[in-house]
């Protein structure tokens, strides 16, 4: 096998699991820009996975065909927004400590999860879904040498998706009026409000959006990897994303590159066992090298990772 | 004061929850010389619930089987009692054995520990323990399946009906079940086709859909047209993969563990077959011994095909003929000793081709 087959296989690998981490951390960029920090993240994704896994279920029985898990991601996003209100709620105009309203909300999506699971379906599981998205070429680009293997052959389109509102995050957040004041929310609130921004709504929309993208994440997951939602469906996944988010520095398109970079990590550690170059190495190196890389990433390349300045401070009107 | 009176209230709470645990009625004449319809027996589920689609759910269809052709009551006779976390495990377990029932279960390896302790703690209680072994209590049935056995009936499927002569095994985390199943496989794969190349891989993680899936592509992109994945929710992965590539209009095959996994392979129709591990059998049939009075207690019991504790999935459209003759003759050999399936690395590398 030459090098560039092995590329061909490594890279497509890495954007395929790379998409729920990617959607998940614009989730987490989006909220914590907004000063409101999101440990959540990983029950949001793991409700979305939950009504995505439900909703597809359903739909294939409604013969909705190839149109059910786009539906379903639809309502995906709606259930993980409002899943996240609960955050918001608690965190902003309660003012609870945010990281443990964002604990409590992951132990609630597992919870809830589970226990509706066994309602509808009286199984700790639901059924495997058989409607899903499907591996593609996509067209004329994978006639590309090399290039069109890499990154345009065995694809989900969702990968693209992914990418592609990352690049959206990004001008909406750095180039509107709109993302504007919504970063201003999160490094000096009391600025944004003498400025007539109303701090509150700006949250409450950031942390909605948030648990929409994580819903959305949690649902692509299932209909692209797992095929059914079980207790394990979302195990780490949104901690990842929140990992990713961070290693990105708080950027769209830095998380968007910190996702992929994980996925790639993770797919030359998971196919290196079975390929010329790497079948010399200890395989125990390279189970623990996505995570040893990611540490020498963060701490050699990456440099200082700020956060917004009011993150995790609920704000309160008047207060110096 | 306030704080004090919240402690104290908390106490008796918690006091409270215990007892009621320990209220159910302890009133009955003790064991021995008991009526057959007097016969009690209970199983404590693990983490995974009693509708798991896996050992859970098998033990209790075992356990249900048992009482309905005994004419036992349920929930008086039979009944279970679900776990929702592993702290749950001993008092579940401690819980059954006063209310006197005359054999209770722990279902599954992560149990292992408390059945042992609770084992200690009521010598005269009778308990069994699914996956793994308490060595040196008296009071304990272990049981135990030689999932090589299974394995090597489908590692033959896989070594005949190769067609690029590569199989692919997918492990969940290194360990001798798991193993059990890895060497078994292998050695029926080169019974069948001395010349098949076997890939071996674990994911290290019985949770990663991702990385079965990642693997899976992996051995599929070299060549690997059928992959048996022992590695729980990890296998899940390799589903989907083949289905992906069986939709793009390449064959591939998965073989299914511990149950029949037809229908994971649908609508793609990928599950070649499955080896499947019956709890239900081995929970009927030591439920049996211990009412006949005959408990097995202080052993290791191995289900293998002669007790009927292993074997394949009754979905086998896609197996040919010749492969199941083969499996056939393997059966009765292994049955009958001829041949011993290897469980180890060491005993695969001593295993020869008969």
């Amino acid at each position: 096998m030459s090098f560039l087959d092995i590329l061909a296989i490594v890279i497509p690998a890495a954007i395929v699991s790379a998409a729920p981490l990617i959607f998940t951390a614009l989730g987490g960029v989006i909220c914590e820009r907004s000063g409101v920090v999101n440990i959540g993240l990983e029950g949001m994704m793991l409700f979305g996975a939950f009504v995505g896994a439900v909703c597809m279920h359903f739909f294939e029985k409604m013969h909705l065909g190839a149109a059910s898990p786009w539906l379903s991601f639809l309502i995906a996003i709606v259930a993980g927004a409002l899943f996240s209100l609960l955050h918001a709620m608690a965190s902003i105009s309660f003012k609870a400590d945010q990281v443990i309203s964002g604990v409590a909300l992951n132990f609630l999506a597992s919870g809830l999860a589970l226990f509706l699971t066994k309602k509808i379906f009286d199984a700790g599981e639901t059924p495997m879904i058989h409607e899903r998205i499907s591996k593609q070429d996509v067209p004329v680009l994978s006639h590309i040498p090399i290039i069109g293997d890499w990154f345009f052959s065995n694809a989900y389109a969702t990968s693209y998706v992914a990418i592609f509102l990352s690049v959206v995050v990004w001008y909406v957040l750095y180039k509107t009026p709109f993302g504007l004041r919504l970063r201003s929310v999160g490094e000096h609130p009391m600025a944004a409000d003498t400025m007539g921004i109303n701090v509150v709504r700006m949250r409450y929309v950031a942390v909605l959006i948030s648990g929409g993208f994580a819903g959305l994440g949690g649902a692509v997951y299932v209909a692209s990897i797992s095929g059914n939602f079980t207790h394990a469906t979302i195990s780490g996944q949104g901690f990842m994303a929140l990992a990713a988010m961070i290693f990105g520095k708080w950027h769209p398109l830095g998380a968007l590159g910190a996702a992929l970079f994980f996925g790639l990590a993770q797919s030359i550690s998971v196919t290196g066992e079975s390929l010329p170059f790497f079948k010399d190495i200890p395989s125990v190196w390279l189970l623990i090298a996505p995570y040893v890389l990611t540490i020498l990433a963060l701490a050699g390349f990456v440099g200082r990772a700020d956060a917004p300045k009011a993150s995790g401070q609920p704000y309160e009107k008047g207060k110096r | 004061m306030k704080k004090k009176f919240g402690a104290l209230l908390s106490v008796g709470l918690a006091a409270s929850v215990m007892l009621a645990g320990c209220g159910s009625d302890t009133s009955k004449e003790t064991k021995g010389g008991k009526d057959k319809k007097d016969f009690k027996v209970a199983m404590v589920t693990d983490v995974g619930g009693v509708d798991d689609k896996s050992f859970n759910q098998s033990a209790w269809e075992g356990l249900q089987r048992f009482g309905k052709e005994n004419g036992l009551a349920k929930d008086r006779n039979y009944k279970y009692l679900q776990s929702q976390s592993a702290s749950d495990y001993q008092p579940n377990l401690q819980r059954l054995v006063r209310e006197n029932y005359d054999l209770v279960y722990g279902i599954g390896y992560l149990m292992q520990a408390d059945v042992q302790k609770v084992a200690k703690q009521k010598p005269d209680a009778h308990l069994a323990l699914v996956d793994s072994v308490v060595e040196n209590q008296k009071n304990v049935a272990n049981i135990l399946f030689k999932e090589q056995e299974g394995s090597f009936l489908v590692g033959l499927i896989a070594g005949s009906q190769t067609k690029t002569g590569k199989v692919g095994f997918i492990g969940g985390v290194t360990g001798p079940v798991i193993k059990r199943f890895e060497n078994g496989f292998k050695a029926g794969v080169k019974t069948a086709n001395p010349k098949a190349e076997v890939e071996v891989q674990y994911a290290e993680a019985f949770d990663k859909a991702e990385k079965g899936q990642q693997i899976a592509n992996t051995f599929y992109d070299k060549g690997v047209d059928i992959i048996f994945p022992a590695a729980g929710a990890t296998g899940n992965g390799v589903f989907t993969e083949a289905k992906n590539r069986a939709k793009n209009g390449k064959k591939v095959w998965v073989i299914g563990v511990d149950r029949d996994q037809y229908e994971e392979g649908l609508p793609e129709d990928v599950t070649l077959t499955s080896m499947v591990k019956k709890v239900d059998q081995a929970v009927f049939d030591v439920s049996k011994q211990t009412m006949d009075g005959k408990f097995p207690g202080g052993q290791v019991l191995n289900f293998g095909l002669k007790e009927n504790g292993v074997g394949i999935s009754s979905h086998k459209d896609h197996v040919t003929d010749k492969a199941l003759k083969l499996v056939e003759e393997y059966k009765q050999k292994i049955i009958k000793g001829e041949v011993k399936v290897p469980g180890t690395d060491a005993e695969f590398k001593n295993f020869k081709v008969k």
